[in-house]
């Protein structure tokens, strides 16, 4: 089939407390191809988790989706029935939900945890045939077959998030959504298990999402990286491109808050904070932390273009550069 | 002289259980040895992965846990022999900075009730005019503006303005030394920038010692002056932070390295060179980084001590050892236990 793999349109998501709401997803529009890895990174509050459970319809009230589409394979996810939903998850679309390796089961060894995801997809496999796909699956992310018998508590936090790797990749689906998949991991072992990752997503032909705020780990492990500030898309380039030569002024004062291990040098943060999401400034959400923002920036809200081919900057300034207006 | 040490650990060890008829002892602290001098403000940084001891340790300096062995000493006075540990002066001598800026403030109360707390407590100033003025210009010195601040609820305030407001009140009390653990792990990178020049500053500007626990030696070597690095209990490595981390010796820090994702595409993680695995040998006897390492040989089946490689400069791994010396520990690791 041509055409992307994932298609969102005009995405909104917003959270109803009292009388205020909070849009913690603001008209998103994202394409993400076959195989692709795509990294979204934004400030805690920026809305990238609100984005990453609304794409399965994790989300609970008081967040609600208020509109647009979120097209997987042609299919809209948002248009799918309770029952249609309940297939299409996992066997489409797989989430290792942010502190995945604490959602596991205590009380159940891994081998029934993981057969009670294959089972409730596929009632077609017989106990012989789960038990060889789960050895097969815990191989393939670097474990030995015996933590099959153990129970979470008897693994390390790297084993018991390639456990959750392994879960993801259970119904072997198009499209796999990491929320911070090593926030809680040593560099370590958060090298070995973003490789790991890696590697079965290619094996399978996924695509990846991967949510996230360390930009050093993002350079390593995406094609394509996505920046989101106060529930807003700024920035979407290439990743190469984005280190090299980031169009967007957020963008281009995180790489250099960014403290090196490599050279001494002075700390430069981003002045300010990122605004609440219910006391938006006017205009650009940026603007009063912008360097160069000029007063347009506190009038108009700047629309994502694409000032490049497979780049675009919600930008006045970047804008003008391009001489698109 | 000991008196112009402003902090000194003597082969302070920290073993957790191990009583009559359980298993071995988890020993979550080695023969660490560590000391500040009072005439020279540093930040020393300690750094490793969860379950190296770097927690265990800054509870150790704050004097909230007893070692098992070794000893604790601050401007001079054993803090355990000496009872200091549970005086008023020792707890407002070492501040701490802690890692969540989200749950050391009480959600219902202005923020202004954690600064006026320990000026209360420690009987610093009674009046609300004086407590306002220190207040506002603890508040001044970390770079947050007092009207911002002043009857704001915790939830009102980013978590790096929170944090700066932890700094501001153990700045308040002028402490000689503050523990800071991972006091920018959970603040958002923009921000982090914001509370490490505010420790710096603390330093240079109030001669106020720091030690700086972190899993992060990119922000160690932006703020430390020295730097500890411990695995599994143990300080595998001391030195100038620039040098251990420009050039680090031992396999365990090489290893720490070459692990931190740059951020540039054009430079990947290099290839693995040791062996894959986590923390696992429990067989106390042999270099604790033994199961991992690359270069391991015979003799790594016993502990190598720390030994100085360069002037301030140590290394616990036997490649180092100079020629004639076996680089053995000298003396068995002694337990006692403090009588309650």
């Amino acid at each position: 089939m041509s055409g992307p793999l994932l298609e969102i349109r005009d995405l909104s998501v917003s959270y109803r407390l009292g009388q205020l709401q909070a849009r913690a997803v603001d008209g998103l529009s994202l394409t993400l191809e076959r195989g692709e890895r795509l990294g979204i990174v934004g400030e805690s509050g920026s809305g990238k988790s609100t984005l990453a459970l609304a794409l399965m319809r994790l989300h609970k009230p008081p967040a609600m989706i208020e509109s647009g589409e979120v097209k997987l394979g042609g299919t809209d996810i948002l248009r799918l029935s309770k029952e249609e939903l309940r297939r299409f998850r996992w066997s489409e679309i797989s989430l290792i939900p942010q502190g995945a390796m604490n959602s596991l089961n205590p009380v159940l060894r891994v081998r029934q945890q993981m057969a009670d995801t294959i089972r409730a997809h596929r009632r077609d496999l017989g106990g012989k045939q789960i038990r060889r796909r789960i050895d097969e699956l815990l191989q393939r992310v670097g474990l030995d077959a015996k933590v099959a018998e153990l129970y979470p508590h008897e693994l390390s936090g790297g084993m018991k998030q390639r456990v959750c790797i392994a879960l993801a990749i259970v119904l072997e689906p198009k499209l796999i959504i990491a929320d911070e998949p090593t926030s809680a991991l040593d560099v370590v072992v958060q090298r070995t298990v973003i490789e790991t990752l890696k590697d079965v997503q290619a094996q399978i032909g996924a695509a990846l999402i991967m949510i996230g705020h360390d930009m050093g780990l993002m350079a390593q492990s995406v094609d394509h990286l996505a920046v989101m500030y106060a529930g807003r898309l700024v920035d979407v380039a290439p990743i190469k491109a984005f280190f090299t030569r980031p169009l967007h002024p957020y963008s281009q004062m995180l790489i250099s808050s960014l403290p090196s291990p490599d050279e001494t040098k002075p700390l430069a943060g981003i002045p300010g904070m990122q605004p609440s999401l219910t006391d938006l400034p006017s205009g650009c959400a940026f603007n009063p932390r912008c360097p160069v923002a000029q007063p347009v920036c506190r009038e108009l809200v700047p629309a994502l273009l694409e000032l490049e081919p497979r780049r675009r900057a919600a930008c006045h300034v970047a804008a003008e550069a391009y001489h698109v207006v | 002289m000991s008196s112009e040490l402003l902090l000194d650990l003597k082969d302070v060890s920290v073993a957790f259980g191990g009583g009559i008829g359980s298993k071995a002892p988890f020993v979550a602290l080695e023969n660490l040895n560590l000391s500040i001098a009072s005439n020279r403000p540093e930040i020393v940084a300690v750094a490793g992965e969860s379950g190296s001891g770097k927690t265990t340790l800054g509870r150790v300096v704050l004097g909230l846990l007893q070692p098992t062995a070794g000893s604790v000493a601050f401007e001079g006075a054993d803090v355990w022999h000496s009872g200091a540990a549970r005086t008023k002066s020792f707890r407002r001598a070492v501040q701490a900075v802690f890692q969540d800026p989200f749950s050391v403030f009480n959600p219902f109360y202005p923020v202004d009730h954690l600064l006026r707390g320990p000026l209360e407590a420690f009987g610093i100033a009674r009046d609300r005019a004086t407590q306002l003025e220190l207040m506002t210009s603890a508040l001044r010195q970390v770079g947050l503006k007092p009207d911002q601040v002043f009857g704001r609820y915790p939830h009102q305030l980013s978590g790096g303005q929170r944090q700066r407001i932890v700094v501001a009140r153990a700045l308040m009390l002028r402490p000689k030394l503050i523990v800071a653990d991972e006091p920018v792990s959970m603040i958002d990178a923009s921000l982090r920038a914001n509370v490490l020049t505010n420790l710096a500053a603390l330093r240079d500007e109030h001669g106020i010692s720091i030690i700086y626990i972190t899993h992060d030696l990119a922000t160690a070597r932006q703020v430390s002056d020295r730097l500890f690095v411990l695995y599994r209990g143990r300080a595998v490595e001391v030195g100038a932070a620039s040098d251990v981390i420009g050039s680090p010796k031992h396999p365990y820090t090489q290893l720490l390295m070459s692990s931190i994702p740059r951020p540039d595409p054009e430079n990947p993680w290099p290839a693995l060179s040791g062996v894959k695995g986590e923390i696992g040998t429990s067989d106390r006897r042999a270099c604790v980084f033994v199961d991992r390492c690359p270069h391991r040989m015979p003799i790594c089946a016993t502990q190598p001590r720390l030994m100085e490689t360069d002037p301030g400069r140590h290394v616990a791994c036997h490649l180092y050892a100079p020629p004639g010396d076996t680089g053995h520990e000298s003396a068995p690791l002694k337990m006692q236990v403090h009588e309650g």
